[in-house]
């Protein structure tokens, strides 16, 4: 089971270093990751796998959105289903 | 293993954070077929029992969902078989008490509406049935959540005129016993012609005689997101239009289908049908009007109207048939008016008029939807209108409703507050030439020619 994490804000230290002290945490793998910087705006796109996730699923949601409100960033964190599903036949 | 492309990633996020896409309501159909009792008390009770064993998980199972794909799901409710069905294995003269168990059911299992304090009358009243009818008034001003619908035409029966004078009548009783409440009544009372067995959106939903024992049933949304798109668009023919809405039509459409298959697996009932309506609310930019002006139209009810609601349509029908393995409801564009915010504002302008809006309803799911006329005005007019609507769902082939809301004590100007989903009316004017005559006749329309298929 995979998930998607897309972070984006103003750019500041420590985004990803928190983000993956929370994947883990959970046991969450990161499998990959896309991130750039565009005139001060951090975005990043994150493949994770979460089956061996420690905790349910929305409980590590809501962790992850609790993070990004401490670092002033908008943390979306869902189920790979979703994508596949709207942009996959 | 392949990466999905980030745009698509953030096409998705866009579409539910800002352009209000979401699953509009995971309906639970429940066959009451099993029972029966002569004393309504006892059946009242098994009623509750059933439903409320039946529908334990679905609002947990509902939002569990939620917050593992991140796709809101705003409504979960319940549709059970036609009361009237039910209820006549009663002596009984009234079928209220069925209504506040029903109304308990939905605040035991956490849903917020339970469709099918229902009778199908299209050929006429079997036992129950107008004991059902008679029962509305009051079963409506004492649950809050209990929706009611009744079938008075189908292509094939023709229209039962003595049900569309009886439920001018209803109508206004209704709207006089809650008129403390806006007239809020009315709000929860459809009368329709060739209704659909597995339609999830209230007011009208019920379970059809022909269901399973329990069924789940998806209706998805998302004007705003078709809007957006065709926004995007900028300038380019109908053709490319009717693209747009076609596409995103699927890519709704397609998480409609994984919410339904998954609460299928979860609670163990069968999955029925996904009901891909675009469904507005009266949040800005979650408009049909909106949509239809984004093509082109100066306000929604000019000229120009009734042919971009017949493209929407049909676009979304053809995007949404591919996405899902079974299509069914209502499955459209509806146009409700004080649940639209470009609606409302449509009429407020003096551009959308009751005329227009019924011809809309020959091109679109549905009918003359949440709209509210002055309090005086009469129970023949109001039946008068109702069978206009019906006959255009009866010749045409379709479903077509009528949800009309005679608020007490309103007049044209005037605007009546309903809250939440339901959003407000604006008062619109109505032609006041009585056609009782015609009414009082009675009787039954025939089935139009083109019924006899066999």
């Amino acid at each position: 089971m995979r998930a998607v994490i897309t972070v984006v804000g103003k750019d500041r230290t420590g985004i990803i270093a928190a983000i993956s002290q929370s994947l883990a945490d959970h046991k969450v793998n990161v499998q990959d990751i896309s991130q750039n910087v565009v005139e001060d705006m951090f975005a990043m796109v994150m493949f994770v796998d979460i089956t061996a996730c420690t905790v349910p699923f929305d409980v590590f949601c809501a962790d992850l959105d609790r993070i990004g409100t401490e670092l002033g960033m908008q943390v979306h964190c869902m189920h790979e289903d979703i994508f596949n599903a709207m942009h996959r036949i | 293993m392949t990466m999905i492309n980030t745009g698509d990633i953030l096409e998705t996020i866009k579409m539910i954070e800002e352009e209000h896409l979401d699953i509009r309501t995971i309906t639970m159909g429940i066959s009451l077929r099993d029972l029966a009792s002569d004393d309504i008390k006892v059946l009242s009770d098994k009623i509750y029992d059933k439903v409320t064993r039946r529908a334990e998980n679905l609002v947990k199972t509902g939002e569990q969902i939620e917050r593992e794909l991140g796709i809101p799901i705003i409504n979960k409710r319940i549709s059970v078989t036609p009361i009237a069905m039910i209820g006549a294995t009663t002596t009984a003269n009234s079928y209220v008490p069925i209504a506040q168990a029903l109304d308990r059911a939905a605040g035991t299992t956490g849903v917020n509406f339970v469709g099918g304090f229902s009778a199908l009358v299209q050929k006429g009243f079997a036992k129950g049935d107008e004991i059902l009818i008679r029962s509305i008034p009051e079963a409506l001003a004492v649950t809050n959540c209990v929706c009611s619908s009744v079938n008075v035409a189908s292509t094939k029966a023709g229209i039962n005129l003595d049900a569309v004078g009886l439920m001018g009548r209803v109508i206004k009783e209704t709207a006089e016993i809650t008129k403390d409440n806006g007239s809020m009544g009315c709000a929860k009372l459809v009368v329709f012609a060739n209704a659909v067995d597995d339609n999830p959106f209230m007011a009208g939903a019920f379970h059809g005689i022909g269901e399973p024992e329990t069924v789940i049933n998806v209706g998805v949304s998302g004007p705003g997101v078709v809007q957006a798109a065709i926004k995007r668009a900028g300038d380019c023919s109908i053709n490319e239009v009717a693209e747009i809405i076609k596409k995103t039509a699927f890519k709704i459409t397609r998480m409609g289908q994984l919410v339904g298959s998954l609460a299928s697996d979860r609670l163990g009932v069968p999955f029925g049908i996904v009901d891909l309506s675009l469904a507005p609310t009266p949040a800005i930019g979650d408009s049909v009007a909106r949509i239809l002006e984004e093509v082109g139209l100066e306000t929604c009810g000019g000229c120009g109207t009734t042919a971009i609601l017949a493209m929407l349509n049909d676009a979304v029908k053809k995007g949404g048939v591919m996405a899902s393995s079974n299509v069914g409801g209502l499955s459209g564009a509806f146009i409700p008016v004080s649940e639209d915010e470009g609606m409302i504002a449509a009429v407020q302008q003096g551009v959308l008029s009751m005329e227009k809006l019924e011809a809309m309803t020959a091109v679109c799911s549905v009918g003359i939807d949440m709209v509210a006329v002055p309090g005086d005005t009469t129970a023949e007019v109001i039946s008068g209108l109702i069978a206009d609507e019906i006959a255009i769902g009866v010749v045409n082939n379709k479903t077509t409703a009528v949800r009309v809301i005679p608020a007490v004590g309103k007049r044209v100007g005037d605007v009546v507050e309903f809250g939440g989903l339901l959003g407000s009316a604006p008062i619109m004017p109505i032609s006041t030439k009585s056609p009782a005559k015609f009414i009082h006749r009675g009787g039954r329309i025939p089935a139009p020619i083109h019924s006899l298929k066999n």
